[in-house]
């Protein structure tokens, strides 16, 4: 089991809150600490206000998380996506900066890509907090893409030899 | 003559009594064509390298096991670190750009040295070009033979990197492969420089040498020498690099008979076909330690804009190029990648072949995930590619360009690096995430000679040609992790060991260019809750000179490589400008100010009086440069992680204070508002501006965006339409022609039967 210096450190480590020093001396060395995953996922859990079980992190805001509708993606704040083999952001809002305007809101002239290149910036946010989740870069008319569709079970059950939380 | 040329004698003697007789000069009286056909069967069938389910010697006698590889490897960074002081060009001595390999007889890599690690596998790809081709047999491989190749098709980067390849044998067997690379200055291309992004055929490239024999008995073939001599613009930097290589192989060459006198060879061979397997092995059990099974899917886009910039007709046109790139990790520890539905192969210098996308694979892995490991071939076989053939990633057409393939290898990568982030993150092992880099542009290159009067003050150089190709390029902003910002103006995808190089040092070469500035440049790091690493800029201007001609590349420019992750930004785009016809030695006389960057962009313009040429793409093609014209190039920031409303305050002041972005920028990301008191450097908050600022921002994410369906419906009316600029319908276009599997991918996604474009 981890150590309670352990658990101070992955939790400074998900705050951002590690220094360099500590960062480069303990954290990124090999080995890695084979305890990791469960204690990250705990912390997580217990920063949220829900009950569902956590199966794995996102990122900083979006969980797969066990519920009665099977396996889905939350937000942080509550805010249900829909199940885990579906693309979250089908079930997210989104602003699209295509425009020479809309991009110089957030680069200066010419950093920008050229206003004839129908370039896109996609925002994605959440519904219910409007946390901004992912953007993704692509030219007009691009798929938006499913980035990850992990394979949970596998990992639980092959991988750290026991049942997901939620099959617990 | 020393004792290594005695062994090589000596050697030589027992391979020509040996073929005399009919013998081979493989393992155990094996040709290598067998030993590679063995090694190909056992693998495949056992999933194990040459089918070793048991490592025998590193089990039974682990310290002898780990004391050859630290041999080995020592071997390898020693002849890099002596052999690069042979060398004149900077590219080499000062920043380093050399590798060593060692590799099998069947060309399977046992070690590399520190440097441009990409190699590890293209000297493979190389070595066993060779054996299919039957050297053997037909050319004859021998003691003290020298070869060399810089085809890509067979087994390289790009054109500029030069392998110096010797067999080593040992009691009539051929026991291993030294393999050294340099990148050279110049190659003798159509246009100037190392990686050009001027040329559109193989025939402009400048010198392939193809798997050839330049040498036996430990010396080079005269006529090789004369060919060097002749083709390069800058004969000398290739006549030492050579040296370089050929040095630094036969350093190898003598450890590794100096072992076998320790150890016997059959403890060596055990010990190399071990060491393979073990970087299989450590691979598989790294994916299955640090990453998450699953399906992991991002695309990396590049925009050539030649349209106006294109000398020939055929690259006279905007292209945007297809980057796509689909994982799947496997529960048992191998992981697989596909780039179909990638953009075709073209009459530019971007073509990549197959063997520089797997070096750009492992040069990736070996950074994120093998850092401490046995970095060798084994890892390769861990790993399944599809880089479709006839596309960029793996052209089917050796006449095409190869001269600049990082412009497709480094953005496809963008998208394994966040690939392989987002399995770290789930894991748990934050600290891992990279969201990427900028592209290592803008590559400054060109060339001209001295002027008579200069030829005074360095009698010398009088009339010399000098190269222009510094590697500030090498210094890019590095992407954000998911616990802390990105480094700084200090990375380069393709050497772990960045260095952009002293001023002075280029100064000392580049004759007839001056620095005028480096600095940080402003707003070039992509935003986030952790942010990516600064870019900078520089300007250079030209004196002394005659002749002159500088160019530039830049990714990203008219478009984004990638975006950052969790709702980071990319880093911003890159553009060009420049001056002719200055009045910059007026400047000078009267003490004025001159360019010293372009912060804000249009700032440049203030501080000189010539003709301006400024242009939203980055590239522009060699141009004549009079002395006292000057140029402004710039390196890109990192991509962002995370929401750049949560990032924590002190750091944007930190940021705005250190002159990583402006207060403008700050107040319309962040939302932080305060002011900059730019003299002594300090940025005071409003703390009640930036409550309302931030709220703002977050009421505006509410207002000006759209429900999923919103966006599905308008975007999907644009594909029906066509609607879209010319690259971009260009670029669906050939990636449906390439790709049955991405175009019915495209009309699932859209629900259509067929787009507009």
């Amino acid at each position: 089991m981890a150590t309670e210096t352990d658990r101070q450190q992955v939790e400074k480590l998900i705050d951002g809150e590690l220094g360099w020093e500590e960062l480069r001396n303990d954290v990124l060395p090999d080995p890695k600490d084979d305890q990791r995953f469960e204690v990250t996922r705990r912390l997580l859990q217990e920063d949220v206000e829900w009950d569902n079980p956590i199966l794995l992190p996102l990122n900083d805001h979006l969980y797969v998380v066990g519920s009665e509708q099977g396996r889905i993606v939350k937000c942080d704040c509550g805010h249900e996506f829909c199940g885990v083999e579906k693309n979250w952001k089908e079930h997210a809002r989104i602003r699209v900066r295509e425009d020479e305007a809309d991009h110089r809101e957030i680069y200066p002239e010419y950093q920008t890509p050229h206003p004839d290149w129908t370039f896109q910036l996609r925002e994605w946010f959440c519904p219910g907090c409007f946390a901004q989740l992912d953007v993704d870069a692509v030219p007009a008319g691009y798929p938006v893409l499913q980035n990850f569709e992990p394979d949970i079970d596998t990992f639980y059950e092959e991988w750290l030899g026991e049942k997901a939380p939620d099959k617990r | 003559m020393s004792i290594e040329n005695d062994k090589v004698g000596e050697e030589k003697l027992a391979v020509t009594e040996k073929l005399t007789n009919g013998g081979e000069i493989g393992w155990d009286g094996q040709s290598l064509q067998s030993m590679l056909a063995e090694t190909e069967r056992l693998t495949e069938e056992t999933g194990h390298y040459r089918g070793l389910e048991d490592l025998e010697l590193k089990e039974e006698n682990r310290f002898e096991y780990e004391r050859l590889y630290s041999r080995l490897r020592g071997a390898l960074v020693s002849a890099r670190e002596t052999a690069l002081h042979v060398s004149a060009s900077p590219i080499v001595r000062e920043i380093g750009e050399l590798c060593f390999q060692i590799y099998t007889p069947e060309g399977d890599s046992i070690a590399v040295s520190t440097g441009i690690i990409v190699h590890v596998h293209t000297g493979s790809l190389a070595i066993k070009w060779m054996i299919e081709e039957d050297y053997e047999h037909d050319r004859g491989i021998e003691p003290g033979d020298v070869f060399c190749n810089n085809d890509n098709d067979l087994g390289n980067v790009h054109t500029t990197d030069v392998h110096t390849i010797v067999p080593i044998f040992h009691d009539g067997e051929l026991v291993a492969w030294a393999d050294g690379v340099t990148h050279e200055a110049d190659i003798g291309g159509a246009s100037q420089g190392h990686t050009s992004i001027v040329h559109t055929s193989r025939f402009e490239d400048g010198i392939y040498a193809t798997c050839e024999k330049i040498g036996e008995g430990d010396e080079l073939y005269q006529d090789w020498k004369t060919r060097g001599e002749r083709s390069t613009r800058t004969p000398m930097y290739w006549d030492l690099d050579e040296k370089c290589r050929l040095a630094g192989c036969h350093m190898i060459r003598e450890a590794v008979h100096e072992i076998i006198d320790d150890v016997g060879a059959e403890t060596f061979k055990q010990f190399t076909r071990e060491a393979v397997e073990e970087g299989r092995r450590t691979m598989e059990s790294r994916v299955q330690e640090r990453l998450f099974p699953g399906t992991y899917r991002n695309s990396s886009f590049v925009g050539l804009p030649l349209a106006e910039e294109g000398w020939k007709p055929e690259q006279q046109k905007d292209s945007l190029h297809h980057l796509p790139v689909e994982m799947d990790i496997n529960a048992d520890g191998t992981m697989s990648l596909d780039m179909e539905g990638t953009s075709s192969q073209g009459k530019h210098s971007f073509n990549a072949a197959e063997g520089s996308m797997t070096g750009g694979l492992w040069v990736s892995l070996t950074q994120c995930l093998l850092h401490d490991g046995k970095v060798n071939d084994g890892s390769h076989y861990a790993l399944e590619t599809n880089f479709p053939e006839g596309s960029l990633t793996n052209p089917d057409d050796p006449q095409l360009s190869f001269h600049a393939p990082w412009g497709t290898i480094m953005p496809a990568f963008q998208s394994v690096w966040q690939n392989v982030s987002q399995a770290f993150f789930s894991r748990g092992f934050r600290e891992e995430v990279v969201t990427g880099y900028s592209e290592t542009t803008d590559t400054v290159q060109g060339g001209g000679t001295l002027m008579e009067s200069m030829a005074q003050m360095i009698p010398d150089e009088v009339g010399d040609y000098f190269p222009v190709s510094p590697f500030d390029l090498s210094c890019q902003g590095l992407g954000a992790s998911a616990v802390r910002d990105g480094l700084d103006h200090g990375y380069a995808m393709w050497n772990p060991e960045a260095d952009m190089g002293d001023v002075e040092e280029w100064e000392m070469v580049q004759w007839g260019t001056q620095y005028l500035s480096r600095q940080m440049k402003t707003d070039s790091a992509g935003h986030g809750k952790y942010r990516g690493g600064s870019g900078w800029e520089g300007v250079m201007t030209v004196m002394g000179t005659e002749d002159c001609t500088l160019y530039k590349a830049s990714i990203p420019d008219v478009a984004f490589s990638t975006a950052g992750m969790a709702g980071g930004y990319p880093g911003s785009t890159k553009y060009a400008v420049r001056a002719h016809d200055t009045d910059l030695a007026d400047r000078a006389r009267e003490g004025e100010p001159y360019p010293t960057g372009d912060t804000p962009p249009g700032s440049f313009e203030e501080h000189i009086d010539g003709d301006i040429e400024r242009t939203h793409r980055g590239n522009y093609f060699p141009k004549e440069f009079d002395n006292h014209d000057v140029m402004h190039f710039q390196m890109g920031g990192g991509p962002g992680w995370g929401d750049p409303l949560e990032r924590p305050l002190e750091k944007v002041v930190a940021d705005v204070e250190e002159e990583i972005y402006s207060p403008e920028t700050v107040e319309k990301v962040y939302g932080v508002v305060g002011e900059f008191d730019e003299k002594n450097r300090v940025f005071e908050i409003d703390q009640e501006a930036t409550d309302a600022a931030r709220e703002k921002i977050r009421e505006r994410r509410a207002e000006e965006s759209v429900p999923f369906e919103e966006f599905f419906e308008e975007e999907r009316e644009r594909v029906q339409d066509g609607d879209v600029s010319d690259p971009v319908a260009e670029m669906y276009v050939d990636a449906f022609d390439i790709s049955e599997e991405f175009k019915s991918e495209f009309d699932e996604f859209w629900d259509i039967d067929r787009s507009g474009f």
